[in-house]
């Protein structure tokens, strides 16, 4: 007897998706799709993308999307959270839309505990306009806009740590920073994308997931090589765990998974 | 024994390779057919040693892979 054991969420399209090869944005989008499935929420999703990257998933994924002004995803999708609060509102952003021009959006929608879920999109680079620095960006990696590789020497800066600077807040409900380099990584993120949607439907507030991912294109290694400077160099940089969980202090784990 | 098998929806894959090299059986590699696309996608080179994991599937960033068990 014959069964089927994995098949293509319905909260993707039938079309190919506008990603290059082996970029984790396909991969998030797919594991919301399966999230919102097994939620039963396909009707209630409404997603607030960020410019870049993020938006090129508007035409691949199934549920309702609106794309914010650059950086005020956090303030669209706090809007459309209020005026519909039946909805399951989050958005979907970059290192570039959330930590740089969106920065005050965030801290602010964070600040007054908005019942919206973030999915942060870390990967170390300005991806659709061409490789540039993003706040995120390593020390000594080397960019479009820091061809010496970032140093703060020459007034670059240093990577800024979103879950960390959240994390001062007391509003905020879950933050957690998670990756896609093996399975059981992939596992968790799913686990965590899926916690934020449950808190959000239980009104319990702000919550965060921040997905440490690559840019093969323009980090300019292939997808599975790619993967190792993910271990070895942006884990260091941003360690991995639960930031902040009330939930799991609260009730115990709602761990699925 | 299990026996696994999956069917690869070819003009989605853009062999970024993850499927090869997360599947614990080996039994995928690239292909020698290019898609509309230009991609060599992935075909099964072991289908025998498939055990239906889902691991591929996954992994897939471009939901290509769909994955069927037959359990004895």
């Amino acid at each position: 007897m014959e069964k089927k054991v994995y098949s293509r969420t319905i909260g993707i399209n039938d079309s190919i998706s506008g990603f290059c090869p082996g970029c984790m944005h396909s991969t998030i989008h797919k594991f919301i799709g399966e999230v919102e499935e097994e939620l039963g929420i396909v009707e209630r999703l409404v997603r607030v993308e960020g410019v870049g990257c993020c938006g090129l998933g508007q035409k691949y994924v199934t549920h309702d999307t609106t794309l914010a002004p650059h950086g005020r995803a956090c303030a669209v999708a706090t809007g459309l959270k209020r005026t519909s609060p039946d909805s399951i509102v989050y958005t979907y952003q970059g290192d570039g839309d959330l930590a740089s021009i969106g920065l005050a959006e965030t801290m602010h929608a964070a600040n007054r505990g908005e019942n919206i879920s973030v999915i942060f999109i870390n990967n170390a680079i300005y991806g659709m306009t061409g490789g540039q620095m993003a706040p995120t960006t390593l020390l000594g990696m080397k960019t479009t806009t820091t061809p010496g590789g970032r140093d703060p020497e020459k007034k670059h800066g240093y990577p800024m740590h979103m879950c960390e600077i959240l994390n001062q807040l007391t509003a905020p409900y879950y933050l957690e920073r998670v990756t896609i380099i093996d399975p059981a990584s992939a596992r968790r993120t799913k686990a965590a994308i899926k916690k934020a949607f449950q808190y959000q439907m239980e009104g319990r507030g702000f919550c965060m997931v921040e997905i440490v991912t690559s840019c093969p294109t323009n980090w300019g290694l292939t997808p599975v090589k790619a993967l190792d400077f993910i271990r070895e160099n942006m884990l260091k940089e941003f360690p991995l765990g639960v930031i902040r969980d009330h939930g799991c202090e609260k009730s115990g784990s709602s761990e699925t998974n | 024994m299990v026996k696994g098998r999956i069917e690869i929806r070819s003009e989605s894959c853009k062999a970024c390779g993850y499927c090869i090299k997360f599947c614990p059986k080996n039994v995928l590699d690239f292909g020698k057919d290019v898609n509309p696309q230009g991609y060599r996608y992935i075909t099964m080179v072991r289908p025998e040693n498939c055990i239906g994991c889902a691991t591929c599937a996954l992994m897939c960033p471009d939901a290509a892979i769909e994955v069927y068990r037959e359990e004895a």
